[in-house]
């Protein structure tokens, strides 16, 4: 006969940790919802008592202004919602092109600083602090108002074979118009970009195999420049290009870089690739000396060590810090709006904001797409963190 | 930093739209606060224009004081924040000024879809163009082409683009937020044309270095008038704005300056007894003190005085009263009786 045991007392729900978990987690989100709730209500009564219109039906009614840089077809007449696209291209033109610039600089910047050569490492060392403790906003207008604007007028411009004008203007460049059958010369060089991977591929293996090199930069150069010219000769050479020429007041035709570009650019640049000569000289000297002194006695010269023994390496340090330069790089796009580059904040969050007066539609569009661009970029970036990372077996 | 302004302005404005404002209140908090917080411009003489001691001067900076001297029978009562053209529309919707006296353009879309009052006209303008004399330029007609610097966010920029088109010309628009960007860049050379209200265009002109090498063109290619603007929905407040301005265009009208107000009160004429405080009661009715028309002239004066002291001929600008002379003298300045 079994012995009646005193089965413990079943405690109350509310005592059970998990219970208690779930709950407080189901309160919390109760809240937060019934105050955004509660915001979102009280700014739609507001708004309406103050007579402010809301919605973003302003979208697709026409904008009724110029915009100095597009990249899309745009004029007066097209909408506010075409205007944001304006807008955003400038944005992401300015900041593609900052990305790669800077890191290009970055890279050279970085490795120079590293140098045995006392000149060159001194020189980039200068160039580091001064460009990295200056704030941005003063770089901007520097390049802006006093380097820039010390330019010739257009009448006088500086002209390079009267085919590339730089004045106050901007630079002028010509443009390229194709005619029928340039796309035979893309499609050579599609074949060109196509034969040279295969070779490369098959290098590489030979390599494996054998150990013997093959000039496999100076044979893909070759095919790259080179079938592609001969297609556009036989092709009867399907391309003119379009000068600029002074017409009235300024010239036409051609593309032009204007002055707010440039400076933006400019500035841009030179600072987000001090920070990223930082990282890139940190990344190098973290990783060992043994690894050089191994690589060079196994007989590979400097240069060859750089590039399969120690980048490669550093680029595990470099990258995760890299990513947030491209994130800052981007958002300071936005100080655009000081010198009338009509970026996002400047055409869209300024312009159209005042036109229609609605400010929280677009800001919130605004935020959301500054949001949107930099989750872009890291996920790429981590992506591409996760290739090279350290592969551990 | 403007987009940091707007985007305060901005969060400002939802805050406020959330929180629990009610009608007829402005009057109530700003008689409690003491001061009026007005917004002006960043910097335009005759208009609004802080001097080296920092006192703002100017037409808009004086319709502030007068309506101060209204509520508070003490024109000093007025903070000034100094407004882009891009910032100022959000800075009154958000509540963070009381009234926007910033040579504002009275428009359709302001008045309804973007919650404004817009209480009067302190001045007819109208859009023009400056350009170097060197261009040879005689007309705006012979603009084709042209790259033209003009404020963002303004109604001329929208002018600019109808012109431009409707005279099928090419336009490079550089819109800066500032309007002294655009007028270092008009001495500069980056734009060929600055474009503005003309009564901007004279007081820019006087700011640059060698003013005498430019010149505004002939033609007038828009409709502008400027005025005060209040926020949509609070009615006690915006009638006493309104009335400020007609008080001190109606004191033209009746000859009563501020230096002969006092000797006025004794005068025979109801019209002038009436707007005095002398008869009636007609403080009660806007909930102000009887004599506050009265405060409104001795302390900032009537129109035509404001007018000739900040941008006429006791002023830099010189300018004429044109159409903002009385409707008795030709212009088109008129205010509702006082009765």
């Amino acid at each position: 006969m079994a012995e009646p045991i005193s089965t413990p007392v079943k405690p109350p729900f509310w005592n059970n940790p998990q219970v208690r978990a779930i709950l407080f987690q189901a309160i919390a989100l109760v809240v937060t919802v019934a105050f955004g709730l509660y915001v979102f209500d009280n700014t739609q009564t507001n708004l309406r008592r103050l007579g402010i219109a809301s919605g973003f039906d302003f979208l697709s009614s026409p904008s009724g202004f110029d915009v100095v840089q597009s990249l899309i077809p745009y004029s007066p007449t097209s909408s506010y919602g075409r205007v944001f696209w304006v807008a955003l291209l400038n944005t992401l033109l300015v900041s593609a092109l900052g990305i790669v610039l800077a890191t290009l600089i970055g890279f050279v910047i970085g490795i120079a600083r590293l140098s045995k050569n006392w000149l060159i490492s001194r020189l980039a060392l200068v160039y580091i602090e001064t460009f990295r403790n200056i704030p941005l906003l003063l770089q901007i207008f520097f390049w802006y108002f006093a380097v820039l604007r010390a330019m010739p007028s257009p009448r006088q411009s500086l002209s390079l074979g009267e085919a590339v004008f730089l004045n106050i203007r901007g630079l002028y460049l010509p443009a390229p118009e194709f005619q029928i059958g340039f796309g035979w010369v893309l499609a050579a060089f599609g074949l060109a970009a196509a034969l040279a991977w295969l070779a490369a591929r098959w290098a590489r293996r030979r390599q494996r195999a054998t150990g013997q090199q093959f000039p496999i930069l100076s044979v893909s150069l070759a095919l790259l420049l080179g079938l592609p010219s001969l297609t556009f000769w036989l092709a009867g050479s399907p391309l003119v290009w379009q000068l600029p020429e002074l017409q009235g007041f300024n010239f036409r035709g051609g593309w032009v870089v204007i002055p707010e570009m440039a400076s933006l650019l400019l500035a841009l640049t030179l600072y987000t690739a001090t920070f990223i000569a930082e990282i890139v000289r940190a990344g190098i000297q973290a990783v060992s000396h043994g690894q050089t002194e191994a690589s060079l006695s196994l007989g590979l010269n400097s240069s060859l060590t750089l590039r399969l023994i120690i980048l490669p390496q550093a680029l595990r340090v470099i990258i995760p810090p890299l990513t947030n330069q491209y994130l800052n790089l981007t958002k300071n796009s936005s100080l655009a709006a000081a010198i009338g580059y009509p970026d996002l904040v400047s055409a869209f969050a300024g312009t159209v904001l005042n036109q229609t007066g609605q400010a929280i539609e677009c800001i919130a569009i605004t935020m959301t797409v500054y949001l949107t661009i930099s989750l872009l970029i890291s996920l790429m970036m981590n992506g591409y963190n996760r290739r090279v990372a350290l592969v551990e077996r | 930093m403007n987009p940091l302004k707007t985007l305060t302005a901005a969060a400002v404005l939802l805050l406020a739209a959330s929180g629990l404002a009610q009608a007829g209140a402005a009057l109530n908090a700003i008689k409690e606060r003491g001061f009026i917080k007005c917004g002006v411009s960043d910097g335009l003489p005759g208009f609004s224009y802080a001097d080296e001691k920092g006192n703002y001067n100017g037409i808009d900076v004086d319709v502030c004081r007068a309506v101060a001297a209204a509520v508070f029978g003490d024109a000093s009562k007025v903070k000034f924040t100094p407004l882009t053209a891009k910032e100022r529309l959000t800075a009154l919707q958000s509540g963070e000024i009381d009234v926007l006296s910033r040579n504002t353009t009275w428009t359709s879309s302001r008045d309804s879809a973007q919650g404004m009052n817009f209480t009067g006209v302190t001045y007819y303008d109208g859009q023009g163009f400056l350009v170097n004399k060197k261009l040879g330029v005689k007309s705006a007609k012979q603009l084709d082409g042209a790259t033209v610097c003009v404020q963002a966010g303004t109604t001329t920029e929208l002018n600019l683009s109808d012109y431009f088109r409707a005279n099928k010309m090419k336009l490079t628009p550089i819109s800066y937020d500032k309007s002294d960007e655009s007028a270092k860049s008009l001495e500069a050379g980056r734009c060929d044309v600055l474009t503005s209200d003309q009564s901007q265009l004279y007081a820019q002109r006087i700011k640059l270095a060698k003013p005498d090498e430019y010149v505004v063109l002939p033609e007038v290619i828009s409709k502008e008038p400027l005025g005060p603007v209040v926020r949509h929905g609070d009615d006690d407040w915006f009638d006493i704005v309104k009335w400020t301005l007609f008080v001190m265009v109606n004191a033209e009208d009746l000859g009563v300056n501020s230096k002969n107000v006092e000797e006025m009160k004794k005068s025979a004429n109801p019209d002038v007894k009436r707007l005095l405080g002398v008869e009636g009661d007609k403080g009660k009715d806007f909930g102000l003190a009887n004599d506050w028309m009265a405060a409104v002239i001795k302390q900032v004066g009537n129109y035509g005085e404001v007018f000739e002291r900040n941008v006429g001929q006791g002023s830099p600008l010189k300018i004429q009263r044109g159409l903002n002379a009385l409707w008795s003298q030709g212009g088109l300045q008129y205010a509702p009786p006082v009765r």
